[in-house]
C-alpha cells in the first residue's frame, strides 16, 4: 500500500561520526505522504543525532538525505544550513524545549512565519500598505495556529510562563507556522502526564489529517507510538535494527532484546 | 523585621571594628601623642547601619516582587503603567517635542551645546540598542563606528572640501560598511568571545588613527572642520550651535522612528529571536548570517551618521576622543536605560551625559558613583529603568475579548 504513496523524505545510508564515535551507522528510512512514522530506540541510540543531520544542524559524514517535495524536483539536504532546510518545508521541534522565552506566545509563532514572508529592512522602515497587510496576515495566521493547538488563551503570555505541556504544543505550533509538508517531532510527549499525552496524540493525528503534513516522531512513550504511528523504525547503538508496523515491531525479538536486554535462557 | 534590624546592627558593629584603626586612632608623630577621634566611629556606625538596612529592605522587596510576578500579579510600577497607556504616551510625546523645539530659545549656548552632546549619545545609544538590546550581540567597540563617521567628515572636509550635508549619508554608509566588515569574522562567536573581538576592533581603530599620520594626522588630530552650512549662510557661533541642535533633534527623531519601526517588524522579531535562542532561531528558517550582519550594519549606520555631526559640532577631533571609555558609556546607557527599550535608552543617555556635566564638583568621584550605580542596577533592576514596551497585536477574536473584559 505504501508503494503507491508519494515518498517525501528518503534517507539512504546515513552515517555520522563524532571523532571515533559512530553515532549513526548507515541508517535508511523513508517517510511517505500522510504517514505518521516513528523512530524509537533506547537512550543514546542516535535518534536525535539522526534528526540533527536531517535538519542541517550537523553535516552527516556520509549518506544521502533526499527530499521529494510534491510537484518539485528532488533536493539533497546534506550540508545545507538549517534555515534552508526549513524553507524547503521540513520543520522540527526540540527534545529540550527551545522556545524564545522572552517573547510572547503569539510572537513565538510569528517567528515561524519568517521564512514565508519577505518584508526586508527598507520596507519595514517605510512600512507601506503591503508591509502592514503582510504583518496583519502573519498575526492572523499565527493566531489561528494557536487555536489549532489550543493555546489561544495564552496569546499574550510570555513563553517562559507557560506550563510545560503547553510549551511543547507551542513548539509544534511554531514549527507548523513555517508551512512544512514534513514535521519532525523530537520527543513531543517527554515529561507530560498521561492526560496531556492523550491530548497530544489527538493533536498529532489532527495535524496530520487537517494540515496534510507527514510526521516523523521520536518518542519513548510506547503507548503513544503504538497507537498513532505506522511505520515504526527502531534504532540501537546507531544502527537500525527493525522496521515495520506496530504489530510487527511489538513481536520483533530484536526490539524486545534492545529494550529489555537479552533473555537469560535463550 | 526585628531580625533584619539585628543583622544591620551586627554589620554596623563589624564595620566599626574594621575601620577602628584607620578612622579613630591617629598617632601624631611630631608631638608623640595618640589622638582618639571617637566622633568618627559614630558616623561609621550610623552610615553602615542605614546602608545595610536599605540594602536588606531592597532585597526583600525584590523577592516579594518576583514572587508576585510568579503568581501573575501586575507588578508594573506607576511609570510603566502610564507608559502602557497609549493616549497618555502620545500626549507626553507632544509635550516633549515642544520642549525640544523651544529649548535653545530659552537656554543659552552653553546649555544648548551640552544638550547636543546628550542627544548625540541618545542616537549612539539607540544605534547600539539594535545590536545589544534587540539582537543580543554585545559590542564593546561601538565607538569605532562613531569614530569612522567623525573621521570620514574630517578627512573629506579637509582634503576634498566636501560639505556637512554631503558627508552625512557617506558617514552613515561607511559606518555600515565597517559594521559588516566587523560582522563577518565574528558571525560564529557568542558571548564573551564576541565581546573580546569587538573590544579589539575598538582598540584597533584608535591605534590606526593614532599612527596613520598621512591620513589622520595622528594624535594631534584634525582641526578646523567646517560647521554645517545652510545655503551658504554666514552664522555666528551661537547661531551655529542652535542650528546643530536642530539637526541633532531631527536625527534623534529619525532614529526613534526607524528603530521603533524595525523593532516591531519582521526584521526586528528575527533579531529578538536570535537573542533568545540562536539554534531555535535558525531551525525556524531565519538566516543567521543575514540577520546578524543587518543588526551590526544598522547599529553602525547611526554611529557613523552621528559621528559626522559630532565632528561638525566640535570642529576638532583626535583619536583620544574615541576610547574604550566612550564605548563603555554608550553600553552603560543601553544597560541602564533598559535593553531593547527606546524610551529607556533616551532616559539613560540623559542621565549618564547630563549628570556628570552638571555635577562637575564631584567629578573626582564620577567613576566611583558610576560603578556603584551600575552594580546596584544589575542587582535590583536588571531590566533597566524602563523595560521594553510590548507591541500589541490585533487579531481575530482580540476585540471580543476586550469587550468581555469591559
Amino acid at each position: 500500500m505504501t508503494d503507491k504513496k508519494h515518498k517525501l523524505l528518503e534517507v539512504k545510508g546515513l552515517t555520522m561520526d563524532f571523532g571515533g564515535l559512530r553515532a549513526v551507522d548507515s541508517v535508511s528510512l523513508a517517510v511517505h505522504e500522510g504517514e505518521i512514522a516513528a523512530l524509537i530506540g533506547p537512550n543514546g541510540a542516535g535518534k536525535t543525532t539522526f534528526f540533527n543531520c536531517v535538519t542541517g544542524i550537523y553535516t552527516p559524514t556520509s549518506g544521502d538525505i533526499l527530499l521529494h517535495p510534491k510537484g518539485l524536483e528532488t533536493r539533497r539536504l546534506n550540508g545545507l544550513k538549517p534555515n534552508r532546510v526549513t524553507e524547503m518545508g521540513l520543520a522540527r521541534t526540540f527534545q529540550n524545549i527551545r522556545l524564545f522565552p522572552g517573547m510572547t506566545v503569539l510572537e513565538n509563532v510569528m517567528i515561524g512565519r519568517h521564512c514565508r514572508t519577505e518584508a526586508g529592512i527598507f520596507r519595514s522602515i517605510i512600512r507601506n500598505r503591503s508591509v502592514r497587510e503582510e504583518e496583519q496576515a502573519i498575526v492572523e495566521s499565527s493566531y489561528q495556529l494557536l487555536e489549532t493547538v489550543g493555546l489561544d488563551k495564552f496569546v499574550n503570555e510570555f513563553a517562559r510562563n507557560l506550563p510545560y505541556g503547553a510549551q511543547r504544543r507551542l513548539e509544534i505550533a511554531r514549527a507548523l507556522a513555517t508551512d512544512p509538508f514534513l514535521l519532525l517531532l523530537d520527543e513531543p510527549a517527554a515529561g507530560m502526564n498521561p492526560y496531556e499525552t492523550a491530548e497530544l496524540d489527538q493533536l498529532i493525528c489532527r495535524i496530520s489529517e487537517e494540515k496534510q503534513v507527514a510526521i516523523l516522531l521520536i518518542e519513548h512513550d510506547m503507548k503513544l507510538v503504538m497507537k498513532i504511528s505506522n511505520p515504526i523504525y527502531v534504532m540501537e547503538y546507531g544502527k537500525k535494527i527493525a522496521q515495520g508496523s506496530p504489530l510487527e515491531i511489538r513481536d520483533n525479538p530484536k526490539v524486545i532484546e534492545a529494550y529489555l536486554g537479552e533473555e537469560a535462557d535463550a | 523585621m526585628v531580625r533584619e534590624l539585628k543583622q544591620s546592627l551586627l554589620i554596623s558593629l563589624w564595620f566599626v571594628f574594621l575601620t577602628f584603626p584607620l578612622l579613630v586612632v591617629r598617632v601624631n608623630t611630631i608631638e608623640n601623642v595618640v589622638v582618639w577621634r571617637w566622633g568618627n566611629i559614630l558616623w561609621v556606625a550610623i552610615g553602615a547601619f542605614v546602608l545595610s538596612y536599605c540594602w536588606r529592605y531592597m532585597l526583600a522587596r525584590r523577592k516579594r516582587q518576583t514572587r508576585k510576578a510568579e503568581e501573575g500579579v501586575d507588578t508594573r510600577g506607576p511609570l510603566q503603567a502610564a507608559l502602557d497607556n497609549v493616549q497618555l504616551r502620545n500626549r507626553a510625546m507632544a509635550v516633549l517635542l515642544v520642549l525640544a523645539a523651544i529649548f535653545p530659545l530659552v537656554f543659552d549656548t552653553y546649555q544648548t551645546s551640552i544638550m547636543v552632546t546628550a542627544l548625540i549619545f541618545v542616537v549612539l545609544g539607540l544605534g547600539l540598542n539594535i545590536g545589544v538590546g534587540l539582537a543580543g550581540l554585545l559590542d564593546l567597540g561601538y565607538v569605532a563606528f562613531f569614530g569612522v563617521g567623525a573621521y570620514t567628515y574630517a578627512i573629506l572636509n579637509a582634503n576634498f572640501d566636501l560639505g556637512f550635508w554631503m558627508v552625512l549619508p557617506i558617514g552613515g554608509v561607511l559606518g555600515c560598511l565597517f559594521g559588516v566588515l566587523l560582522g563577518f569574522p565574528i558571525l560564529r562567536l557568542r558571548g564573551d568571545y564576541l565581546a573580546i573581538v569587538t573590544l579589539g576592533f575598538g582598540m584597533i581603530f584608535k591605534v590606526v588613527m593614532e599612527n596613520w599620520k598621512t591620513l589622520s594626522k595622528g594624535p594631534s588630530g584634525i582641526a578646523n572642520i567646517d560647521r554645517p552650512g545652510l545655503f551658504g549662510l554666514e552664522m555666528t557661533l551661537e547661531q551655529s550651535t542652535v542650528f546643530i541642535y536642530y539637526i541633532i533633534v531631527a536625527l534623534v527623531i529619525l532614529t526613534i522612528i526607524v528603530t521603533n519601526r524595525l523593532k516591531n517588524s519582521r526584521v526586528g522579531r528575527a533579531w529578538i529571536a536570535l537573542r533568545e535562542d540562536e539554534v531555535a532561531c535558525v531551525a525556524m528558517g531565519i538566516d543567521m548570517a543575514r540577520t546578524k550582519l543587518s543588526a551590526y550594519a544598522l547599529g553602525a549606520f547611526w554611529a557613523g551618521m552621528v559621528g559626522v555631526v559630532f565632528a561638525a559640532k566640535t570642529t576638532f577631533i583626535n583619536p583620544a576622543g574615541f576610547t574604550f571609555m566612550q564605548s563603555a558609556i554608550i553600553l552603560s546607557i543601553v544597560v541602564l536605560g533598559g535593553m531593547g527599550s527606546i524610551l529607556g535608552v533616551i532616559l539613560g543617555a540623559f542621565i549618564l551625559v547630563l549628570l556628570p556635566e552638571y555635577l562637575r564638583a564631584f567629578s573626582e568621584y564620577r567613576m566611583l558613583v558610576f560603578g556603584a550605580a551600575m552594580t546596584l542596577m544589575m542587582i535590583f533592576r536588571p531590566q533597566g529603568l524602563i523595560s521594553n514596551l510590548r507591541q500589541i497585536y490585533q487579531y481575530k477574536g482580540s476585540k471580543d475579548k476586550t469587550a468581555h473584559d469591559g
